[in-house]
């Protein structure tokens, strides 16, 4: 046994050594409520939970790999298939933080800038609507699903009318766009806002003041702001715990200052502080937020920074991105957390040294063994829910 | 900012504890000695005017052809909104049965778990004093590091030619 094995053969005895009255229980990979091809090995004690053990990799794709062999635009296909719900603000991410080495994040048109951040909101929508759907499976309600899943076909259909994909966008390139808006887009856009907003307070109806849901969700693994910073879980998480954290305003990147939005933070309604209930109300909260966002920019781009003949978005896009050996880690407010990506450059080429993606379902996944502990096997399937995972961002 | 905290960690810590600050990136890189990692890891964590308790990201680096590895700690202080860039580098010849050591922090941020076996699965990088450094994404038998710019892919796996 050398040292670096060593981890390796201690779990191993560790799930040898379990006591007669313990089991083993493998949820997963194929389970539908790990939201993907996620393991988790239970040590259980009856209906308790008394240890859980993730294991991740089922859909290792090599993100890391391929970004350090092609170049950056080239990459961008790669970042939206991390976290494949919410593609554009992964492209909108990594882009940013090209630009930012470039330095042309100053020069970009207003125009291009209310455009990404209009698409980054529909599909920040479109996420939650999805967090928010599955979410009921997970607990039992099949029609929240049905419904949030017919709305969000309505993004699906304006995000494939702009850009040509339904999911994998590769609209948001570096220094522009791949392609303006089509015409007519803000006037569907419009009435697709006014629409989704009484079918938010059906929602609320639906779901969220539901006495089933609530006591299968409030009080439910409750996690306290310390822990929840100290295992660097961002996003939904993190300010469900009451932590009034996001990025968007924090860091200010965009045109974010510009635009007026509320920040959601849990509040312990139902029950305790930071519990599943609280993580499901941020989500719902943040969309209603959103949309606020899509209306303001929707306004601007229809009187303040109007299509014109000679407007080209991709203006500035680079030829060749010619940067010099630096290294630079830009981070950015997806739906699920803070999305980072570390760039390390070469000098003379095109193609970085390493590129490190930080996925926040990653971080906020780790969590789960901690709240996990002690618990009823059905009410870890609701703690797994509300963490609101992305395989294709864990295992990147 | 980064003088003052170097400032500080001189102080507290030791002279010996920062081997030099990078400029010439957009986020000046505070490089510090592995040694004192983990004492200078809680000291920022715990100190008035630092308060970094949220580590978002741990990368390691290949700097092929040169014999050296960096693994890079991105910090930030939720109170303060700050951030900071921590850098430990080291020397290593690249055989697969020494690798580059590096004290844990998963002891002071709980986001290290993870972030470090990542690092070792993919990069090979050891942490010292990890409480349970396996693979994470690749399968326990897997041979090699394939993040480092060295690596070959192997001819077969459990005897299934896969080139």
């Amino acid at each position: 046994m050398t040292p670096y094995t060593e981890g390796l053969e201690n779990y191993k005895k560790k799930i040898a050594a379990i006591t007669p009255q313990e089991m083993v229980i493998n949820m997963g990979p194929q389970h539908p409520s790990t939201h993907g091809v996620l393991r988790l090995e239970l040590i259980t004690d009856g209906e308790v939970v008394r240890e859980v053990i993730p294991h991740l990799g089922y859909l290792h794709r090599c993100f890391d790999k391929h970004a350090e062999s092609l170049n950056y635009g080239k990459t961008i296909p790669f970042t939206d298939r991390l976290d494949y719900l919410s593609s554009m603000n992964n492209s909108h991410a990594f882009v940013m933080g090209v630009e930012r080495m470039l330095k042309i994040e100053n020069k970009l048109p207003k125009r291009v800038e209310y455009i990404r951040v209009l698409v980054c909101e529909l599909n920040r929508i479109a996420s939650h609507l999805i967090a928010i759907g599955t979410y009921g499976i997970d607990i039992g309600a099949f029609t929240p699903f049905m419904w949030c899943f017919r709305d969000r076909e309505h993004i699906m259909n304006m995000l494939e009318w702009a850009s040509g994909s339904r999911m994998l966008y590769n609209y948001i390139w570096i220094g522009g766009l791949f392609y303006d808006l089509p015409v007519g887009f803000e006037s569907r856009c419009q009435e697709f806002v006014d629409y989704f907003k009484p079918k938010l307070v059906e929602l609320d109806d639906l779901l969220s003041n539901n006495q089933i849901f609530i006591s299968r969700t409030a009080n439910i693994g409750a996690l306290p702001a310390d822990v929840a910073i100290n295992y660097g879980c961002s996003g939904p998480m993190l300010r469900a715990s009451g932590i009034k954290w996001d990025l968007r305003r924090v860091d200010g990147y965009s045109v974010y200052p510009e635009l007026d939005f509320e920040i959601p933070i849990g509040k312990g309604e139902m029950g305790t502080l930071g519990d599943c209930w609280d993580r499901y109300k941020v989500r719902v909260d943040e969309v209603k937020e959103s949309v606020k966002i899509i209306e303001q920019c929707l306004q601007r781009l229809q009187l303040d920074y109007k299509r014109t003949p000679d407007f080209d978005p991709r203006g500035l896009v680079p030829k060749k991105v010619n940067l010099k050996a630096q290294e630079y880690y830009i981070r950015a407010e997806n739906p699920k957390g803070e999305l980072g990506f570390h760039f390390v450059t070469q000098e003379k080429t095109d193609v970085p040294r390493r590129v490190k993606a930080r996925g926040p379902s990653f971080n906020n996944l780790s969590v789960l063994p901690e709240l996990g502990k002690g618990q009823l096997i059905a009410d870890l399937i609701a703690i797994l829910g509300s963490i609101d995972i992305v395989l294709g961002e864990v295992d990147r | 900012m980064i003088t003052k905290i170097k400032d500080l960690i001189i102080t507290h810590i030791s002279e010996q504890a920062i081997v030099r600050i990078e400029e010439e990136h957009l986020q000046p890189t505070l490089v510090v000695d592995a040694d004192n990692l983990v004492k200078i890891a809680y000291f920022l964590r715990d100190t008035e005017g630092c308060y970094f308790d949220f580590l978002s990201n741990i990368s390691a680096v290949d700097y092929h052809p040169d014999n050296r590895f960096a693994v890079v700690y991105h910090l930030a202080s939720i109170p303060y909104q700050t951030q900071l860039i921590l850098k430990v580098e080291m020397e290593n010849d690249r055989r697969l049965d020494s690798l580059p050591e590096v004290p844990s922090v998963a002891a002071v941020w709980r986001t290290a778990d993870w972030h470090e076996r990542e690092a070792f699965d993919l990069m090979g990088i050891f942490f010292t004093g990890h409480p349970d450094l396996r693979r994470i994404l690749l399968p326990d038998d897997w041979q090699g590091y394939p993040l480092r710019k060295d690596y070959e892919d192997a001819e077969t796996y459990h005897g299934i030619a896969i080139k």
